[in-house]
């Protein structure tokens, strides 16, 4: 069995300032909501986030901005957010942007001991300028270094008391690689069920990637809601 | 750009996928390509956030907020479609099984490098999953206006911007033409109703190749 949180404020208090996290999500779908709430709320600081985005101004990792909690963002694409362009214009917030697949790929590698692979992707751009490239059957390739993390917050739809995790939908996303390459994971879930009622056929993440798990109720915010035109 | 335009791009990359193709279309103009798809045609396609098998926007009703595409937009899933993580979903990507990307661009070089993500000056929001789709879709192919704002080509003999892949675009499809990266240079396939060869060859700064069979007043 593992550590079952019945508070979100004791799931976050063994993070200490400075430490590397990966938050799970994509935009805001599949973020732990709750969890980041609990950062700013403890205030933690000099934090090093990886996630594939920064929130909106005022939900999400967005709301770390805040209170300037966060020292360094690894992240695919941080368009989204007002209070990150003015911190980042500002000096008061390093970013390290990395392309969204070669993203995933680090944080895959980190949690499966790659410490690091060859992509094709960046080669001849900005950010393989100073880098090691390796040609491969007449191509060239980027190396790119994995990622872990002290702390991995990640978010999925039901949890067994085992910490076997299921997903839901787009809601997957970062956090299965994120589970497995956090020293710590803590997965927030809408659901907790016995030990036995998940399916063994349909468990996206293995109980061995997670140390703890806390039921939250989830806003899910829709970034775009978008419609079929009547 | 007037909607009209967009629409007659976007019909025309329709054009570019045939039936049973696997398909990214990237955000903004790309995905109206999505909007027009014949009906004879199965296409199925992909978003980087992990679905394979976007569906149309969905009724009020049907909003999932766990189930959006690579815009953020809520969507819905066709039936086969499939969920899965960002990591399966570049190794679809990189490992060269979808058949097909359209892009948008900034600007298109000669030798088919593409500037697609920043400028210089103005704050980065990030490449998102662009540099791993350029360089792993079978075929690349960017929609864009011919020309800036200002007139001036965007597709030029080098580009002027920060790369987001070298040697990556197979075919450019703008408002005024078809134009095909090949080995020997560009060679222009297609002239849009509306516009001259001569248009073309004064709009574009590399010198073109044109095609022994090209086709005027194509879309």
């Amino acid at each position: 069995m593992k550590k079952i949180y019945t508070s979100f404020d004791e799931a976050v208090a063994h993070i200490e300032d400075g430490m590397t996290l990966m938050v799970g999500g994509f935009g805001l779908v599949g973020i732990p909501e709750n969890l980041i709430k609990a950062l700013k709320e403890q205030k933690m600081t000099d934090l090093t986030v990886i996630s594939n985005n920064c929130g909106v101004d005022d939900w999400g990792l967005g709301l770390l901005l805040q209170d300037k909690q966060i020292k360094k963002m690894i992240s695919s694409y941080v368009g989204e957010n007002k209070e990150f362009e003015k911190q980042v214009l500002n000096g008061e917030l390093e970013v390290d942007l990395v392309p969204q697949g070669s993203l995933a790929e680090k944080i895959r590698a980190g949690g499966a001991g790659i410490p690091a692979f060859y992509t094709p992707a960046g080669v001849g751009t900005p950010i393989a300028e100073g880098r090691e490239t390796r040609e491969f059957n007449g191509r060239e390739y980027l190396l790119e270094e994995a990622l872990v993390a002290d702390v991995s917050l990640i978010r999925a739809w039901k949890a067994d008391k085992m910490g076997n995790l299921v997903f839901r939908k787009t809601a997957q996303n970062f956090n299965p690689m994120m589970a497995a390459a956090g020293k710590v994971t803590i997965a927030e879930v809408e659901e907790i069920v016995e030990v036995g009622e998940l399916d063994p056929n349909e468990i996206h993440t293995p109980s061995i990637y997670v140390q703890g798990i806390i039921q939250g109720d989830q806003e899910k915010r829709i970034e775009r809601l978008t419609v079929k035109e009547a | 750009m007037s909607k009209n335009i967009r629409v007659q791009i976007a019909k025309r990359a329709e054009k570019e996928l045939q039936d049973g193709d696997y398909v990214n279309l990237g955000i903004g103009m790309p995905t109206m390509v999505a909007n027009h798809i014949s009906d004879d045609k199965t296409i199925v396609m992909q978003s980087e956030n992990g679905l394979l098998g976007i569906g149309p926007y969905p009724t009020e009703d049907e909003v999932d907020p766990d189930l959006i595409n690579a815009g953020k937009e809520t969507v819905t899933a066709i039936k086969g479609a499939s969920f899965f993580t960002n990591a399966e979903s570049f190794a679809m990507i990189r490992g060269g099984h979808i058949d097909v990307a359209i892009l948008g661009g900034m600007e298109v070089a000669e030798n088919g490098d593409l500037a697609n993500w920043m400028i210089p000056g103005k704050m980065i929001k990030g490449m998102g999953g662009a540099m791993d789709l350029v360089n792993g879709a079978k075929r690349i192919i960017i929609i864009m206006d011919h020309v800036t704002r200002d007139g001036k080509p965007k597709i030029l003999n080098q580009c002027s911007l920060p790369l987001t892949g070298k040697g990556v675009v197979n075919r450019i499809i703008t408002d005024r033409a078809v134009i095909d990266v090949t080995d020997a240079g560009l060679k222009l396939v297609e002239v849009a109703e509306g516009y001259t060869l001569e248009d073309i060859i004064a709009s574009t700064e590399p010198e073109l190749i044109v095609s022994d069979n090209l086709v005027y007043d194509a879309f």
